[in-house]
């Protein structure tokens, strides 16, 4: 079994997704999977890609489904990948020390040299966020593209996980959620940002946040019209324009 | 653990280039590595994406690697649809289909149709046809945007979607309408986004809770047609409420404009005019000027006599007759939309209270074309944005004017925070073009002396014959479509086929799958593409297309043209088709070939000059009779002059490239865009981003542009009156008569002012046999795009179920999951389904070209887009059902000819035995030559990353 960093350094890097822009347009799962399939886990196998069954490994995936019933109702497009879990059942799990968590940043990568594919770790995590190569036979899974948020052959502004840099709507957010005074804290503490199943106890690095309220204020109501009918519309018309 | 290099080279190369992968035009970065394209990403520099880019975008790279893709030209062996074919050198290929085009146009160029699908090169596909001599073309816009594009066109001189774009970053109230995840896709997204920031609210009318909707502060389900019912409610509304803009209606509109009021005489309706043919106002004391007089104060309720003693009344006091009537308020839209009366009231009201009462000012002064300087820009912020779904109804050109009208009516035009002209919009209302190929205009070997596509004035502008029938192939400008803006893409094989109103010899066609998916009735469609005379000869005798991939259209070719990929090739997103420009400024940009070519295949472009030239069409030979543009379609992007110094494309113009807009060809032009990122573009002066339509900076602008000739302001169009002349003709005016069986539609139809009408389909069958409306969508991950052999998006969508109400689903004891029967008057599919909430009662609908035909798109045949993907296509019929009254009316807009194809209407029946695959089921098409999918997984990316081999090689 694995061990968890014994002396992390407090900095967290996730993401926060914003379920109230998310229009649940895939975009970002596919550029996750054209940046990873060339990076850390290259490639992203696609199995019988032009047959009767195609699947393939995606770091990234989108749920859509329906939630409530009548006004309340509404269409949620969840995206779902990694938490990067402060806790995570799927490292310590692993029987190679394959999964591991980083000291330095919290972020849990695969080694690919060491998993032995015996998928221990997507029975472990609750989130169903691995994702295993049945052609090489080594689990995969987000690696928050650690091998572009600090790649030096690429601008600055682009080191930034390819989901996030792509994500038409802004509904995804990247920093270090350890830091209280980091853009993604703060955004998360301004939008009641939440953890996904908070009652497992793997207390999740990423982050949703809640859609906006809805409900507007009432307009006000039409204004009460005298009657008249046309030609006190039409008499109406002639003083405004007279003013 | 494992040690990891931070800074893992990228790529070698970074080319920035234009996406083609819908219709949204975004700026890309293609990362090269080892010469392969490793990565795809938006460029933040673009002004449509700024850096953004959608699940297709970053597919592109299996779009670019599709196995589908055409290798080699191909000559038909076997019988049409056999997809028997042979391998043929293009010298060959040329050969042929020169001498097919060089035969038709000696003879008679009607004879040659030539439409083109999603093509981006439409301002060299039209003039090449204006060339060749053909008033048979188009392209796909007569079953997309046509009732957007021209509605808009006639009443604002720009439109949404294309010529026009929501104000996100100022707008406080958005709606949209009939827009799931698509036209545009990233631009929306963003603007989404910004507005939910601002905290503004977001409307989205739709009977769909999918994409756009789900995140929508209010989502409205309409009833699929009854939009225009449900805006005249509001329009109904804001009149009641005098939540009106009268002194934007005075200056801006034609609302002060007299109309002639003589019912029964041959110009009622029309504009009371001056001697010199300007429109009349009268002010307030009935004193009659040219509307555009110095000083006059219009009124708009004076009505006056004329000097011939007939009476006239201006535009406005017509439009409140008519919209104060009961018949419009919200009780009455209730019942025909399905959204309550008190709902509507409501976002009438809210309306209302971000109209006029949360207005905000761009402290900018301008000053109008009368030369009036103003200390600011006023916005009314309220946005609208509406497209398919208010489209492809048969009332979708009516109910988009309604929309205008709406916007009109609040001021909310071009103004802060509402829709805004994208650049080089506005122009004239409509732009002053009239289609060419009248009676007399066409002959062999002869040009037309207009483009076929424009925008005809009334009766004298159609393309008739002398007995009134249509002298187009596809019925386009005729008394059955006369604003046919787009020309009727979805008639033509059927016409063809039938030879109605002639026979043609050949059918030319690029990247429209005809075949399939873009056809309304696509199995009567493959029927008529493979029937014969009794003397075997095909009753369509020629068939050239050209595309990329191994389409189910390839197998009715007679001559397969292959196509490059998008990041093989050159294009100009111009100026003069629909360029990139936005309210902010004109743009425009181009396509560079970033890889090349591994297969025999050629940029469809450059096969099209290769062929005027053969065929020594005026404008693409010299003098000598050699070719003018031997360079191919970049040595054309380059130096085509469409008027003196206007061309494909306008940045870095002038021989040092120091001129915009207009200038003398720059050899160095597209090395400039290619360094620039592929686009050009402008940002208008500050105190000419708003008002364009009357605003004197602005329009001396559009004029140094050479966008307009003369920087003469563009007054709205509440009233269209061209409309009302095709109507007079209807009513027994005139020489030029529609046939008797049009009269009545006419009439009801082509209203000069806004009108809603229950769409025909549902007219015509009866509500009791088919109960429901059937409408199709596109997923955001394939809007617009050719998705289906693409390996990575078809794991997305590669099957369709049909989506019921739950309620809806549960009454007719269908549960999810089940197979049901969907039968329409025209035909019947079986297909499976999946209840949802987030759907309007009466409403079905499914995502939209999934379906393929087994053995196209070098798929499996038993790959799921064949096994459980379907088109709603086979139950939708190019013309309406007899029951309607005969006389063969086709199942379109009766203004434009848009294809009605979701007006649909069908019924559902639980299947009792599920079938193995959905139905109807098609012979399997055989792959051409040199195409067929790699067994095995995709590793894509292996040689780049850290896979296995690479990882191996280091130790």
């Amino acid at each position: 079994m694995t061990c968890l960093p014994s002396s992390p350094s407090g900095k967290r890097l996730g993401l926060v997704i914003d379920l109230d822009t998310c229009v649940g347009c895939h975009a970002c799962a596919v550029a996750c999977k054209e940046w990873n399939a060339g990076g850390h886990s290259a490639p992203l196998t696609d199995t019988d890609p032009y047959g009767a069954d195609p699947t393939g490994v995606w770091f990234n995936r989108i749920h859509s489904f329906e939630a409530g019933d009548g006004p309340a109702g509404r269409t949620v497009h969840f995206p779902k990948s990694c938490l990067h879990c402060d806790e995570p059942a799927c490292v310590t799990v692993c029987p190679t020390g394959a999964s591991y968590k980083r000291a330095e940043d919290g972020i849990v990568l695969v080694n690919p040299d060491t998993c032995i594919g015996c998928k221990l770790c997507s029975w472990a995590c609750p989130y169903g966020a691995r994702e295993y190569d049945e052609d090489e036979g080594v689990m995969k899974k987000c690696t928050l593209c650690v091998d572009r948020i600090e790649n030096q052959n690429i601008p600055e502004i682009d080191r930034v996980p390819a989901c996030v840099s792509t994500c038409p709507s802004h509904a995804r957010h990247y920093g270090d959620l350890g830091d209280p005074a980091s853009a993604v804290s703060q955004l998360v503490a301004a939008r009641g940002g939440f953890d996904l199943m908070p009652e497992l106890g793997y207390r999740p690095v990423n982050k949703y946040l809640p859609p906006r309220p809805r409900e507007a204020p009432a307009p006000a109501p039409v204004a009460r019209v005298e009657e008249g009918g046309l030609p006190g519309f039409l008499g109406w018309v002639d003083r405004v324009l007279s003013r | 653990m494992e040690t990891l290099d931070p800074s893992p080279a990228v790529s070698d190369e970074v080319k920035c280039t234009t996406c083609y992968m819908c219709a949204c035009r975004c700026g890309i970065r293609v990362h090269l590595k080892d010469g392969q394209v490793r990565y795809i990403e938006g460029n933040r520099d673009h002004p449509v994406n700024r850096g953004v880019l959608c699940a297709k975008g970053s597919a592109g790279i299996m779009q670019h690697l599709s196995p589908a893709r055409l290798r080699k030209p191909l000559k038909r062996v076997g019988p049409r649809g056999s997809g028997q074919f042979e391998e043929i050198e293009w010298d060959e290929a040329l050969a042929i289909a020169g001498g097919w085009l060089a035969e038709v146009r000696a003879n008679d160029p009607r004879k040659l149709a030539f439409f083109t699908g999603r093509d981006q090169s439409q301002a060299l596909t039209g003039w090449w046809a204006q060339a060749y001599g053909t008033p048979n073309y188009a392209a796909h816009g007569g079953f997309c945007s046509v009732n957007m594009a021209a509605a808009g066109l006639y009443t604002l001189g720009g439109s949404f979607w294309e010529f026009g774009e929501a104000d996100f970053a100022r707008a406080k109230l958005f709606l949209m309408f009939g827009v799931a995840e698509d036209h545009d896709s990233n631009p929306i997204k963003i603007g989404l986004s910004t507005l939910k920031e601002n905290g503004g609210h977001f409307i989205s009318v739709n009977p769909v809770r999918t994409g756009y909707s789900a995140v929508a502060n209010e989502w409205v389900p309409v009833r699929p047609g009854t939009d225009g019912a449900f805006v005249l409610a509001l329009v109904h509304e804001m009149l009641r409420g005098r939540h009106i803009d009268l002194d934007f209606l005075a200056a801006y509109t034609n609302a002060p404009w007299l109309l002639v009021d003589a019912p029964g005489e041959a110009d009622h309706g029309l504009f009371a005019r001056d001697a010199a043919g300007k429109p009349l106002v009268a002010d307030a004391t009935g004193t009659l000027h040219p509307w555009d007089a110095p000083g006059v104060a219009p009124s708009l309720t004076a009505s006056v006599a004329l000097a011939d003693g007939r009476r006239a009344k201006p535009v406005f006091v017509l439009l409140a007759e008519t919209y104060l009537d009961e018949k419009y308020s919200a009780d009455a839209a209730a019942t025909v939309t399905g959204i309550p009366a008190e709902r509507i009231r409501a976002i009438a009201a809210r309306i209302a209270r971000v109209a006029f009462e949360e207005t905000i000012t761009v402290e900018t002064p301008w000053t109008d074309w009368r030369g009036v300087r103003h200390e600011r820009f006023t916005g009314r912020p309220v946005s609208f944005h509406a497209m398919r779904g208010i489209s492809a109804h048969a009332n979708g050109f009516q109910t988009c004017r309604a929309l205008h009208l709406l916007q009109m009516l609040v001021g909310a035009i071009d103004g802060p925070g509402t829709w805004r002209y994208k650049s080089p919009y506005p122009r004239p209302t409509p732009p002053p073009i009239r289609p060419g190929g009248k009676l007399g205009e066409t002959g062999p070997n002869t040009p037309l002396p207009r483009p076929p596509l424009g925008f005809p004035m009334g009766p004298d502008d159609l393309l008739i014959d002398e007995a009134g029938r249509a002298l187009r192939l596809d019925k386009a400008y005729s008394w059955d479509a006369p604003v046919a803006a787009h020309g009727l893409m979805h008639l033509v094989i059927r016409n063809a086929w039938a030879g109605d109103p002639y026979p043609v010899e050949l059918l030319f066609m690029y990247m429209a799958n005809m075949a399939w998916n873009s056809a309304m009735n696509s199995a009567g469609t493959i029927r008529m593409l493979t029937d014969t005379h009794p003397d075997g000869s095909y009753k369509i005798p020629r068939i050239i297309y050209a595309d990329a991939y191994a389409s189910e259209t390839v197998s009715y070719a007679d001559l397969v043209l292959p196509d490059t990929t998008y990041l093989e090739r050159y294009d100009a997103i111009s100026l003069l088709d629909r360029p990139i420009g936005n309210a902010e400024g004109p743009g425009d940009a181009m396509r560079h070939p970033v890889v090349k070519p591994d297969r025999d295949v050629r940029p469809f472009q450059d096969v099209l000059l290769d062929l005027g030239a053969r065929l020594g069409l005026p404008g693409l030979v010299k003098e000598d009779g050699s070719p003018k543009f031997p360079g191919g379609y970049a040595d054309y992007i380059t130096n085509h002059e469409r008027a003196p110094g206007v061309g494909p494309l306008a940045g870095w113009r002038g021989a040092d490239g120091s001129k915009a807009g207009k200038g003398e060809p720059n050899q160095g032009q597209l090395a400039r865009y290619i360094s620039n990122g592929g686009f050009w573009k402008m940002h208008l002066p500050e105190d000419a981003l708003f008002m364009k339509f009357a605003n004197k900076a602005y329009l001396d602008h559009a004029v140094a542009m050479g966008f307009m000739a003369k920087p003469e302001p563009i007054v709205l169009q509440l009233y269209v009156e061209p409309l009302q002349r095709f109507r007079l003709a209807a009513m027994g005016h005139g020489q030029k008569q529609p046939p008797d069986h049009l009269r009545a539609r006419i009439i009801a139809c082509l209203d000069p002012l806004p009108v809603w009408y229950l769409p025909f389909e549902g007219t015509a069958v009866p509500d009791a046999a088919f109960p429901l409306n059937a409408v199709t969508q596109r997923p955001a991950a394939m809007y617009h795009s050719w998705g289906s052999q693409n390996a990575w998006l078809r794991q997305i969508h590669g099957e369709n179920r049909l989506y019921v109400n739950r309620g809806t689903g549960l009454a007719l004891g269908i549960a999810d999951d089940d197979w049901v029967h969907v039968t329409s008057h025209h035909g019947r599919i079986t297909v499976q389904v999946r209840l949802m909430e987030g759907v309007e009662a009466n409403t079905v609908w499914t995502w939209n070209a999934i379906g393929k035909r087994a053995g196209a798109w070098a798929l499996d045949p038993r790959a799921p887009e064949a096994m459980r993907g379907f088109l709603l296509n086979h139950l939708i019929s190019e013309h309406l059902p007899e029951a309607d009254g005969g006389g063969g009316h086709l199942n379109a807009d009766p203004v434009t000819g848009q294809a009605a194809w979701y007006d649909l209407r069908v019924r559902l029946e639980k299947a009792t035995i599920a079938p193995d695959a959905t139905e109807p089921a098609f012979a399997t098409l055989p792959s051409p030559p040199g195409v067929a999918a790699p067994k095995g997984p995709l590793r894509f990316g292996a040689a780049f990353g850290r896979s296995p081999e690479n990882r191996e090689k280091r130790r």
